[in-house]
């Protein structure tokens, strides 16, 4: 494919591609690969340095911090991709209700999402775990609160450009139902593009997830989290100031991989959309 | 020529006020909406709040100790004379009662605000102080070293956790060079961390942006012509400054509410006394009517924002509300 020959001399691309295909990978088989359990606690090695059987050390409670990064992956990143693909899943199915059924039900779509775009995403996620208390499942359903209207709106817009294009037409002349033009052109067509700006938000998810167990709003101790981490590490920050680094830098490399890929993948979807503008490295 | 000119005067005039009665007006309805929704989601919390007020107070919530709440709350009556009581009582800046220490929740709100403002307002002054210089420089020197380490920076700005930074801030600049106080607002510098951490994010795209905007501006043909005539370098840079600053200036705008937003997780690392920090220890302790104020407060200023910015755009180019 077109789209995958030019992603494929981009190396930074790639790379990032890698990183995240290997951390999916890595959460995957956390069972064999983490070297510890992650909630096993051992007071009397409290804090361990670096060696072969704690290759990262041990955290306050003695639980091994790498086994804990690995098992994060789990939560923090798999969770993420769970609250895309909700997302994804509510915004095509309503987007191209809204776009290819026009009349009351498309109008009211749209109405529905301009009001909840009105509040801006930080906000309607506080009102909501504020509404539902704390805890993860509740984090998740705040963040796909926040992002469906747009996802909708914008699978609408793409729908609305696509329909005039001449193979949509001649697909309609043809005579062939609503449904079929729907999942056998639309659909496929769009997902493209969604794909893209869904691996962009990934990564903006991660960052979300991560800050609201951070403040202790979304993944509840002991599950190993990376921001759950984070904030047990600012507690101890002055004695063992060396706990911030990994799951700090875990996110970092993760937020980074798909905000790269993202913009990589636009640029090879629609080169004209950013010469200047998408300011890659 | 001075005919037509007037004509054309009058008539963006006519399209000016048009558009913002227009758009003064569409506030109303969406206030009614957001203040509904505001409403409505305290409402279909899980659990009966006369039951969570009495929780927290540690009274035992037997069957007639809820009735009793639940009349003091008015929770007995119809759900749209609830609503437009409550409407009406917050308009006059009456939130309730907090369901903790039964203070006002307005007072509690108002008394906070301050410390989130002030925040605000330095990572505004650190954003435009910062990236503005920075930006131009990039563009200026497009392509040289400098410009590829301010992209590195950028690049990882936008990817690191803002919690982390302000946890590694703390440690070099608090714990380990004693420069800042770690928490709180006590000393006049204790604001400059958790400002700065704030502020990182929008540093890196503000930065983005005036770059960008400026080398999409160097192709114009009236940088060409500029440089025909002869004129100097600096004289050129000057007016592609000015010409890329009205999308910035938007953008600006449209991040003050956002900035005011976003202090939720920077005030609870730092232990910043602001609206925040309110908020988030009314989450935990199911505190509904802050939670309400809050949330209702930060989406009324993001409206107004909205507008100011929109009006303020409109009247800087005449495209906008000619479209309606």
């Amino acid at each position: 494919m077109n789209v995958w020959q030019k992603l494929k001399k981009d190396k930074m691309a790639l790379l990032s591609l890698g990183i995240i295909v290997s951390i999916v990978f890595i959460g995957i088989f956390a069972p064999f690969l983490a070297p510890h359990d992650p909630l096993a606690a051992n007071i009397k090695i409290k804090f361990a340095k670096v060696s072969l059987s704690y290759p990262f050390g041990t955290d306050q409670l003695g639980r091994c911090i790498l086994s804990r990064l690995i098992y994060g992956i789990q939560t923090t990143v798999f969770l993420s991709i769970v609250t895309m693909l909700l997302t994804i899943t509510i915004g095509v199915l309503l987007g191209l209700m809204a776009g290819y059924l026009r009349g009351i039900v498309g109008e009211g779509i749209l109405r529905l999402c301009d009001v909840l775009l009105s509040f801006p995403s930080e906000i309607m996620i506080l009102a909501i775990v504020g509404m539902l208390g704390p805890g993860i499942g509740n984090v998740v359903m705040a963040n796909v609160a926040s992002k469906w209207a747009w996802y909708t709106r914008m699978i609408r817009s793409l729908v609305l450009e696509y329909s005039d294009e001449n193979y949509i037409r001649f697909a309609k002349v043809a005579g062939y139902s609503k449904r079929y033009i729907l999942c056998k052109h639309l659909f496929p067509t769009i997902l493209g593009k969604v794909l893209v700006l869904a691996t962009l938000d990934t990564g903006w998810v991660i960052l979300n997830i991560s800050a609201l167990s951070f403040l202790g709003l979304g993944v509840q101790a002991p599950t190993p989290e990376w921001g759950m981490m984070l904030n047990e590490a600012k507690n101890i920050m002055t004695i063992r100031p060396s706990l911030m680094l990994a799951p700090g830098l875990a996110i970092l490399i993760v937020v980074a991989a798909c905000n790269f890929l993202g913009d990589s993948l636009r640029d090879a979807l629609d080169p004209k959309h950013n010469q200047i503008k998408g300011m890659k490295l | 020529m001075g005919f037509g000119r007037n004509c054309d005067d009058m008539q963006r005039g006519a399209f000016m006020r048009n558009y913002m009665i227009k758009r003064i007006l569409w506030i109303l309805p969406m206030l009614v909406g957001i203040s509904f929704f505001a409403f409505v989601l305290i409402t279909l919390s899980p659990g009966d709040p006369a039951e969570v007020a009495l929780r927290v107070n540690e009274i035992v919530p037997t069957p007639e100790a809820i009735a009793l709440m639940r009349e003091q709350l008015g929770l007995d009556k119809p759900f749209f004379t609830r609503y437009v009581e409550w409407l009406l009582a917050v308009v006059q800046g009456d939130f309730g009662n907090s369901y903790v220490n039964n203070k006002s929740v307005f007072q509690e709100f108002i008394m906070a605000l301050p410390a989130t403002l002030y925040l605000s307002a330095v990572a505004l002054i650190f954003i435009i102080f910062i990236s503005v210089p920075i930006g131009v420089l990039c563009a200026v020197y497009e392509g040289s070293m400098g410009d590829i380490f301010v992209r590195v920076f950028i690049f990882l700005a936008t990817a690191m956790p803002g919690f982390w930074v302000g946890l590694l801030l703390i440690w070099l600049f608090s714990v380990q060079l004693g420069l800042f106080p770690t928490s709180g607002m006590q000393a006049a510098n204790s604001v400059v961390l958790p400002a700065f951490t704030l502020a990182l994010t929008y540093i890196a795209t503000y930065i983005r942006l005036i770059r960008n905007n400026m080398i999409e501006n160097k192709q114009e043909n009236y940088v060409t012509y500029a440089k025909a005539r002869g004129l100097k370098e600096s004289i050129i840079y000057r007016h592609i400054f000015k010409n890329s600053l009205n999308e910035v200036l938007t953008a600006l705008g449209m991040s003050i509410p956002k900035l005011i937003a976003g202090s939720v997780i920077v005030e609870n690392i730092f232990a910043w006394p602001g609206v925040g920090r309110l908020c988030v220890s009314a989450i935990f302790n199911r505190d509904f009517p802050i939670i309400q104020a809050y949330v209702l407060m930060m989406a009324v200023l993001f409206v107004i924002c909205n507008l100011i910015v929109d009006i303020l755009s409109a009247s800087l180019d005449p495209r906008i509300s000619q479209d309606g």
